[in-house]
């Protein structure tokens, strides 16, 4: 990381097991800058909400330190660090109204009555909930309790604020909804914000950088058009949105490029990502819209025949399942568009694309 | 298939719906429901009946027990009769008629054997009634007219005026003697109520008694339990488990076992005492006094009802997620004003639940106070057990059990105000 700024948030080495004999974090070097939007991504169980737990401090880590500010704090209780968090189910407290929720962190920060009512004020106008202070918990649909909780973790101005899978509960139109304010809120406060999902379009839609998480370690950590466009590995370029893989070996290096050949028979000009030398197994990556069909002969380096096996109309996109290469599970997105080509099911067709968009990776088999 | 949807299906035009076959909507739709109501009606019967018959009835032949006086008027038909023209404030004897027509009675109530019972039932009013309605009785063929004289020789209280104002204040078929008994009053022979000296007042004592130990039982249940159902509410389930199965073995423990066992650990020559003198913290000679007293009944009844408070308040403790607690902390809160300000307010459903019903329970308990509670430690329960099977003056302890409800009742009333019974959680 070259961050200019020192970075907010320091993981330095973290290592956190519950049971003395697994590691469900291994070894974690993380930065996150001032007023980033970073969200930890992976499948359950890969050790992103212990992470996101051990930095809000109600699990303590097992080795190594974490430092918010450049302070050290791995002794410093939950309360005193300062931390505004969105738990999943939201944890209102059902006994309050929404204002006295609100009023909570003022209250035990000792704030007096007219700026606890500014404050409060101010945060509910934020979510758009302004007429909604005087409502108990139970009162509330889903996106006001989810806005309520946000509005909570803000209201004390906190300089970090944590989100553990904030949207899990709320249904799918909802959930884009909220994502789209979040992020909004966001990048109008210029608060920072570690934010946990195993939801990729949502971790897509709102991140500044994503780590994703598997196996208690970060396989990758960056952007989220470099995710998609540019995974390190068979595993990232696999988790984020929809990837066909070759699987083969590399017959020969050429300095970016390598020939690759799959298992089904064929052979692959790939561009070299992350693979071993020649004869080393590897994993090929290729996004289902970057691959060509019926091409023009001698238009790509790579074009193959292959079978249309099955046809799904999506209305913007017919998504269609060839085999290919002995790989029968190649998906390939064709846009709608006026010219397309119209295919049926059984239909021998050519597939071609570039080098660049076919990404060698480590083997994950 | 008939193309009349069911709105034009309709031949009278009255607006109203009908169905495919003619019937009007609403008259088709309470036949349907009616047969399901009658067949969960038909289920509910048994127990309905049950109910009825082992609950209802009794308590409402207790209420009326506690007002009834029919004896009098039963036994004494002419001699109430022939009272009612007599003024019993008038400070003479009533006159002849009155004595000839008790002297008629007594006859019948001798051949039916029914002089005892209203000498047994005058006996609460005044002591001295028994023998002297048994004997009168006894003798009554000898009694000749004059009548008065007569009566008086047998029995010299026959001549005394407050003889036959009490029985002429007792001659209605209903009486409120046994509430004012129940609370430490009672009538002048001329139907005054007048409060009974102290040394006489009882029952009053005993309702004072009977809520401050309930009330102390109560709390001491709630200090106990509140740390325990914690425990068991956050601890994994396998350990939780095992912690339940020990706050309910006592409960499944026969009452009388462990109170017992409360009687080998409190006496004077008992597991706690012998250990305190051994320890060197009290001398031999100042064994404390832990059983058949307050202390006793407190500590026994407080171990006995326990589980009823650590049932509703674990039940109520294991719904509110532990992120309650969390959220607290991380907008700031120590864990002590997350606990006192989120967790605590959260649990009072069960705190309510578990209070009212340990209470509800304590105020009424009998068999713990009986064994160890000596004379300080009885509660009123005991004495309404002891009206009902040794001094057998059912009206009295009906008076006192009726106020022993409309207590618990107004109680009741009072927690729906207060905290609402919505808010209860029993389990």
């Amino acid at each position: 990381m070259t961050d200019s700024p020192p970075p907010l948030v320091r993981f330095e080495n973290i290592q956190k097991s519950y049971d003395g004999r697994i590691l469900v974090v291994k070894d974690l070097n993380l930065n996150v800058a001032q007023g980033e939007f970073l969200t930890m991504l992976g499948p359950s169980g890969s050790g992103k909400t212990t992470c996101l737990m051990m930095l809000a401090g109600f699990e303590p880590a097992t080795h190594g330190e974490i430092f918010l500010k450049d302070q050290p704090i791995n002794r410093v209780p939950p309360h005193k660090r300062g931390i505004g968090m969105v738990f999943q189910n939201y944890a209102l407290f059902p006994h309050m109204t929404v204002a006295e929720n609100l009023s909570f962190p003022l209250e035990v920060r000792k704030m007096d009555k007219p700026e606890r009512e500014r404050r409060i004020n101010r945060a509910l106008e934020m979510v758009q909930l302004g007429e909604f202070g005087d409502r108990r918990p139970a009162q509330l649909s889903g996106g006001q309790a989810q806005r309520v909780a946000v509005a909570r973790a803000l209201v004390f101005d906190p300089d970090l604020v944590l989100m553990d899978e904030p949207l899990g509960a709320l249904d799918k139109n909802l959930r884009e909804q909220m994502q789209y304010e979040i992020k909004h809120i966001h990048e109008n406060l210029g608060v920072t914000v570690v934010y946990v999902t195993h939801d990729q379009s949502e971790a897509l839609t709102m991140s500044n950088r994503i780590a994703v998480f598997n196996d208690g370690v970060i396989q990758q950590l960056a952007p989220p058009e470099d995710l998609y466009e540019k995974p390190l590995n068979a595993f990232v370029a696999n988790f984020i949105g929809e990837n066909n893989r070759l699987l083969g070996r590399i017959t020969g290096v050429n300095g970016d490029s390598c020939t690759v050949d799959v298992d089904g028979g064929g052979s692959v000009v790939a561009n070299s990502i992350n693979i071993g030398g020649e004869g080393a197994r590897t994993t090929l990556s290729l996004r289902p819209e970057r691959v060509a069909i019926n091409p023009e002969p001698g238009s790509l380096p790579n074009i193959f025949d292959a079978n249309v096996e099955e046809l799904i109309y999506l209305g913007d996109h017919i998504r269609t399942r060839v085999a290919v290469c002995g790989h029968d599970d190649f998906v390939v997105k064709i846009p709608n568009s006026s010219h397309h080509a119209s295919l049926e099911v059984g239909n021998s067709v050519k597939v071609g694309w570039n080098v660049e968009d076919c990404r060698a990776l480590d083997s994950s088999d | 298939m008939t193309s009349a949807t069911a709105t034009d299906a309709n031949p009278a035009g009255t607006g109203e719906v009908m169905t495919a076959d003619g019937v009007p909507l609403r008259i088709s739709l309470a036949r349907a429901r009616r047969r399901s109501r009658n067949r969960a009606l038909l289920l509910v019967a048994p127990l309905f009946l049950f109910v009825l018959i082992t609950f209802f009835i009794p308590i409402l032949s207790m209420l009326f027990r506690s007002v009834e006086n029919q004896i009098v008027g039963e036994t004494l038909p002419h001699t109430v009769e022939a009272l009612q023209q007599w003024d019993e404030s008038g400070g003479d004897l009533p006159p002849e008629e009155v004595y000839a027509a008790l002297v008629e009675d007594l006859r019948i109530a001798n051949e039916t054997k029914t002089a005892g019972k209203v000498g047994r039932r005058m006996n609460y009013e005044k002591s001295g009634f028994a023998s002297l309605f048994r004997t009168t009785a006894r003798r009554i063929k000898r009694i000749e007219a004059p009548y008065k004289e007569t009566l008086i020789k047998a029995k010299k209280d026959w001549g005394e005026l407050e003889t036959w104002q009490v029985l002429k204040r007792e001659s209605d078929a209903y009486t409120l003697s046994y509430y004012l008994a129940a609370v430490d009053f009672s009538y002048t022979p001329t139907g005054e109520v007048l409060k009974l000296p102290d040394d006489r007042s009882l029952y009053v004592g005993l309702f004072w008694r009977t809520i401050w130990m309930s009330l102390l039982i109560t709390v001491l249940c709630l200090i106990l339990a509140y740390p325990i159902s914690y425990l068991l509410s956050t601890l994994p389930v396998k350990t939780s488990n095992l912690l339940m199965i020990l706050v309910l073995l006592p409960f499944w423990t026969s009452l009388l076992v462990r109170t017992s066992a409360w009687i080998a650990l409190l006496q004077k020559e008992g597991v706690i005492n012998d250990l305190l003198v051994w320890v060197g913290l009290i001398g031999d000679e100042h064994r404390l006094t832990m059983i058949h007293n307050a202390t006793g009944t407190i500590v026994a009844m407080t171990h006995v009802l326990l589980p009823f408070m650590v049932l509703p308040l674990y039940s109520v403790m294991k719904t509110i997620p532990p992120s309650y607690m969390r959220a607290a902390r991380s907008l700031g809160a120590t864990p002590f004003m997350a606990f006192v300000r989120v967790y605590m307010p959260n649990t009072v459903p069960g705190i309510g639940a578990g209070a009212l019903l340990v209470f509800i329970i304590s105020i009424g308990y009998y068999i713990t106070p009986a064994l160890v509670g000596g004379q300080s430690g009885t509660l009123i329960s005991n004495f309404i057990a002891y009206h009902l099977s040794i001094s057998l003056n059912w009206g009295l302890a009906a008076a006192l059990g009726t106020i022993l409800l409309v207590l618990v009742l107004a109680l009741y009333i009072l927690y729906d105000k207060i905290v609402g019974i919505d808010n209860m959680k029993m389990g």
